[in-house]
């Protein structure tokens, strides 16, 4: 009945071990916690069977020597992997090499969401060769075709900046135009400044009191423009006040203004005859800290209670309190500055307001010195043709925002590299 | 009549009443808390954005510190709040400062946040330390940071600095973000985004700000913190509520009290003007 | 001589950093290069200049017994601390050093204190100078309330609309104005260094010929 070596089984025994096996195979199919968990530890998670899968490289790789720079570098741009928007690139890893085929090293990295690299540190005049990878993971790397030879070489020239030297030409060319005319004895017209007409009086004020005149040129160096615009006016004011026999004070928080300075105030002197009178003790450094100067400064505004208090430079915080204080000691106060922040405070606090660049007009007002008129016509006339860029510009960008003309043909002016 | 002198005599008033006023202001809100909720401005918004995208572990974050203790309390809650939204996405930072004094208060905002979250020097952050030239500074960096800092602060050779390991110059800093009282931003444009083509944020003190929107407007700033009203906003964004959240219940106080000051100011300027018309 | 070599200085440090600009071949960008580290080392001995006129200043003021030297005194003894707990103490100012405990505890505190003082004089000038009169200190007045209100949580309780304004306010005609006076004053700049290139500006040498 049996075939050989078959033991015989009993048939209700074997119909028990087929209901058994039915229901162990039902078991390992539908009970959960029977079944590999995805993420048991020390397997790899589910999500690493999509990421291991190939993704397509980055394609149309193009390599150029990088333009206007100095050399040794070589740009890179490739159209973005289709299966970056998917999230299955982590990265672009570029490759280089002096050999189209062998001898790639790895050159740099870059997120997904970039593409173009600049390779540099290489050497002038030599042949490269590179490669993109699309990286899956970190080591699984999907690479485009080789692209190559580009040679990498400096240049002498950087053309995204010429509208910038175009701008400096003309600007020159009209400071010189007008300087030369001024010094040829053309008459050129200057705007009165109300601040400076009242210089003479402030001085006369602090003559009748008997009291001095504090000058503060701000807290910047001599590399500043308001700062040498303040030397200027300063040699002005200790001319005036060497005629008039008054004390002028001249606290400094920088040391090498501070010579400077010194210097100004005693030639002013010595230009009215007036020598003996300099002090150079009058004329010294407080101290670099900001507020450390304020304290300074302050003290001296209450002991000594100057009539007339003239702020000119670059000032910061400590505009306004320097200007209460010298409102509360009753000084009159005039101020000028190009630091557009701190403007308000001294409109407000003080009796007159040189703003911006009036503050460099000074100088030129006060003098009247042909050639610093002719400097400050050339100024306005390029700030004039400024204004009519400004105009014409605005009106492009709106035409062509609005779609009326089909490009803005200003836009490359105003844009540097 | 009495109506008049009465705002005459508050026209005249001794500036030391108006101080007690303002530090009663300033103080009230310690003990009392308005625990106002700030919104985010946009300006905000972008710099939090550009710090968000920042790639971890990698090209590093350049910070530079560069306000004084005076305006310490505006700008050092800025600085804890950035530094701690970096190192919560693990980015490295390298700290530097172009402010003589802003070296110790660099190395402070720097050491506080880096403990916070248990970062290892030379890893995760870097401080560079003091260069004077601001210009000369900033254009070197982007020749070559070996020029300007050929070592960092305490005298270790970047090239033994791990996380400085491939950042040459501008172009390996996806970021620069400066904290400044002063021009700094400004220098920061003119010799960074401008020649270089850097890309900066800024962070300033309030009254400064409005002098920077038309650099945000350009695009020649990514993003800008103005004054502790900024700070608080990050802080916000980070979810990290600190010195600059504090701040906005004193500083809505003190801004209404100035409000009112000048209200009552300039009634009494009128009414008693009026007065001075009518006699003569 | 005295001035015809500063100004021949001038002219070619000028002129070469403006045509570096335009330059970006390394045998021009190599020299702007060791131009720049120049210019660092100079700036840091700037640095040693105004420790020496300092001490200059204040020693001559405690030795002519002049009236406010105890404040020169002061001066010069805190800059002897921080300088000797600075180069000699086995710390230098590294965090938790004399140097740094001194600054972290006493001029950190001291600069920011001076630094709040704004705040009782801005107050003080808001009420004794901040008057309504004329058309445009009136407009001042206001847009200054608006932005004071939406800078701060307290305005957007007030009215949704105050922050809205106060962003526009900042956006459009503060952006518009300040663009303004940055071209002018960016121009004034310009002329001004253009100037001291050629040698018309000559205060900065001290003095006019």
């Amino acid at each position: 009945m049996f075939a050989d070596g078959e033991r015989a089984i009993p048939a209700m025994h074997k119909r028990w071990a087929e209901w058994a096996s039915l229901i162990a195979l039902a078991a390992l199919l539908l009970c959960p916690a029977t079944l590999p968990a995805q993420d048991a530890p020390g397997d790899a998670p589910a999500d690493t069977m999509l990421a291991t899968r190939a993704v397509a490289p980055p394609f149309n790789l193009t390599s150029v020597d990088t333009p206007n720079d100095r050399g040794s570098s070589i740009t890179l741009s490739w159209e973005p992997s289709p299966d970056e928007e998917a999230g299955a690139v982590i990265s672009y890893e570029i490759y280089r090499s002096a050999d189209p085929d062998t001898g790639f090293s790895y050159a740099g990295r870059v997120p997904p969401g970039i593409a173009s690299y600049r390779d540099s540190g290489l050497d002038n005049g030599v042949e490269y060769y590179h490669r993109v990878a699309a990286a899956a993971t970190d080591t699984l790397l999907f690479f485009s075709p080789t692209v190559g030879p580009t040679i990498a070489f400096p240049q002498w020239f950087n053309i995204n900046r010429v509208n910038v030297m175009i701008g400096v030409i003309i600007f020159v060319t009209a400071i010189v135009y007008f300087v030369t005319s001024a010094k040829a004895g053309k008459e050129l017209f200057i705007r009165r400044l109300a601040g400076l007409d009242e210089l003479d009086n402030a001085v006369g004020r602090a003559t009748e009191m008997g009291k001095p005149i504090l000058y503060i040129t701000g807290l910047s160096g001599i590399s500043d423009v308001a700062t040498i615009a303040a030397i200027n006016i300063l040699g002005e004011v200790a001319k005036k006040t060497a005629e008039y026999n008054t004390r002028l004070i001249v606290p400094c928080a920088d040391p090498i203004v501070m010579a400077v300075e010194q210097e100004v105030v005693r030639e002013a002197y010595a230009e009215v005859g007036r020598p003996e009178a300099y002090n150079e003790d009058d004329v010294f450094y407080l101290t670099r800290s900001q507020f450390a100067y304020v304290a300074g400064v302050n003290g001296i505004m209450v002991r000594q209670r100057p009539a007339t208090i003239l702020y000119m430079g670059m000032f910061y915080a400590e505009s306004l309190v320097l200007a209460e204080t010298g409102a509360s000691v009753g000084s009159i106060q005039i101020a000028g500055t190009d630091a557009v922040t701190q403007l308000p405070f001294f409109i407000t606090s003080c009796d007159y307001t040189l703003i911006g660049e009036e503050l460099y007009a000074a100088s030129a007002y006060l003098s009247r010195e042909p050639v610093l008129l002719g400097g400050l016509k050339g100024q306005d006339t390029i700030k004039f043709i400024v204004g009519v860029l400004l105009i014409i510009g605005f009106i492009v960008a709106t035409l062509a925002a609005t779609g009326v003309i089909a490009t803005d043909f200003m836009a490359p002016l105003y844009v540097t590299g | 009549m009495d109506g008049r002198r009465a705002f005459d005599r508050i026209l005249k008033i001794d500036r030391r009443w108006i101080f007690l006023l303002v530090g009663v202001a300033v103080v009230l809100p310690f003990f009392f808390p308005l625990g106002l909720p700030v919104v985010v401005t946009s300006p905000v918004q972008s710099l939090y954005d550009e710090v968000d995208k920042l790639p971890s572990s990698s090209q590093p974050l350049l910070m530079s510190i560069d306000y004084a203790p005076a305006t310490l309390p505006e700008l050092e809650p800025m600085s804890l709040a950035i530094l701690r939204h970096a190192f919560e996405n693990d980015v490295n930072v390298a700290v530097m400062t172009l402010h003589p004094a802003g070296y110790g208060l660099a190395e402070r905002a720097l050491l506080q946040a880096a403990e916070e979250y248990g970062k290892v020097y030379g890893e995760d952050y870097v401080f560079l330390g003091f260069q004077p030239g601001v210009s000369a500074v900033i254009l070197s960096l982007g020749v070559n940071i070996r020029n300007v800092f050929p070592e960092d602060a305490y005298g270790t050779s970047l090239s033994q600095i791990p996380m400085m390991d491939g950042v040459r110059n501008f172009d390996d800093i996806p970021l620069a973000i400066t904290l400044a009282g002063w021009s700094a931003a400004e220098a920061w444009i003119y010799y960074a985004v401008e020649p270089y083509g850097q890309k900066v944020a800024a962070g300033v003190t309030a009254v400064m700000a409005t002098d920077y929107y038309p650099y945000l407007g350009a695009g020649q700033l990514v993003g800008l913190l103005g004054g502790m009203r900024g700070a608080a906003e990050y802080e916000a964004l980070v979810d990290h509520p600190d010195q600059g959240a504090r701040g906005m219940d004193s500083q809505s106080i003190i801004h209404m009290l100035i409000i009112a000051l000048i209200i009552v100011g300039n009634i009494a300027y009128f009414v008693t003007g009026r007065a001075r018309k009518t006699a003569s | 001589m005295r001035r015809q070599v500063p100004l021949l200085l001038c002219f070619v440090a000028g002129v070469f950093t403006a045509v570096q600009y335009f330059i970006p071949h390394p045998v021009v960008q190599d020299f702007q290069e060791r131009f720049l580290a120049w210019l660092m080392t100079l700036l840091a001995f700037a640095f040693l200049l105004g420790t020496v006129s300092l001490i200059r200043l204040h020693w001559h003021k405690i030795r002519n017994k002049a009236d406010d030297r105890g404040y020169s005194f002061v001066t010069l003894v805190g800059l002897l601390v921080m300088i000797g707990f600075g180069f000699f103490h086995p710390g230098h100012h590294s965090p938790g050093s004399p140097f740094s405990t001194l600054f972290q505890n006493v001029q950190v505190p001291i600069e920011a204190t001076m630094f709040s003082l704004l705040a009782f004089y801005v107050a003080s000038a808001a009420f004794r100078a901040f008057r309504a009169r004329t058309l445009e200190a009136t407009l001042l007045l206001v847009a200054a309330t608006i932005v004071m209100l939406g800078r701060v949580p307290l305005g957007e309780l007030i009215h949704e609309q105050i922050p809205i304004a106060t962003r526009w306010i900042l956006e459009v005609p503060n952006m518009a104005s300040k663009r303004g006076i940055m071209i002018g004053v960016g121009l004034g700049m310009m002329a001004t260094a253009l100037k001291i290139v050629l040698g018309i500006e000559r205060a900065w040498m001290g003095g006019r010929d």
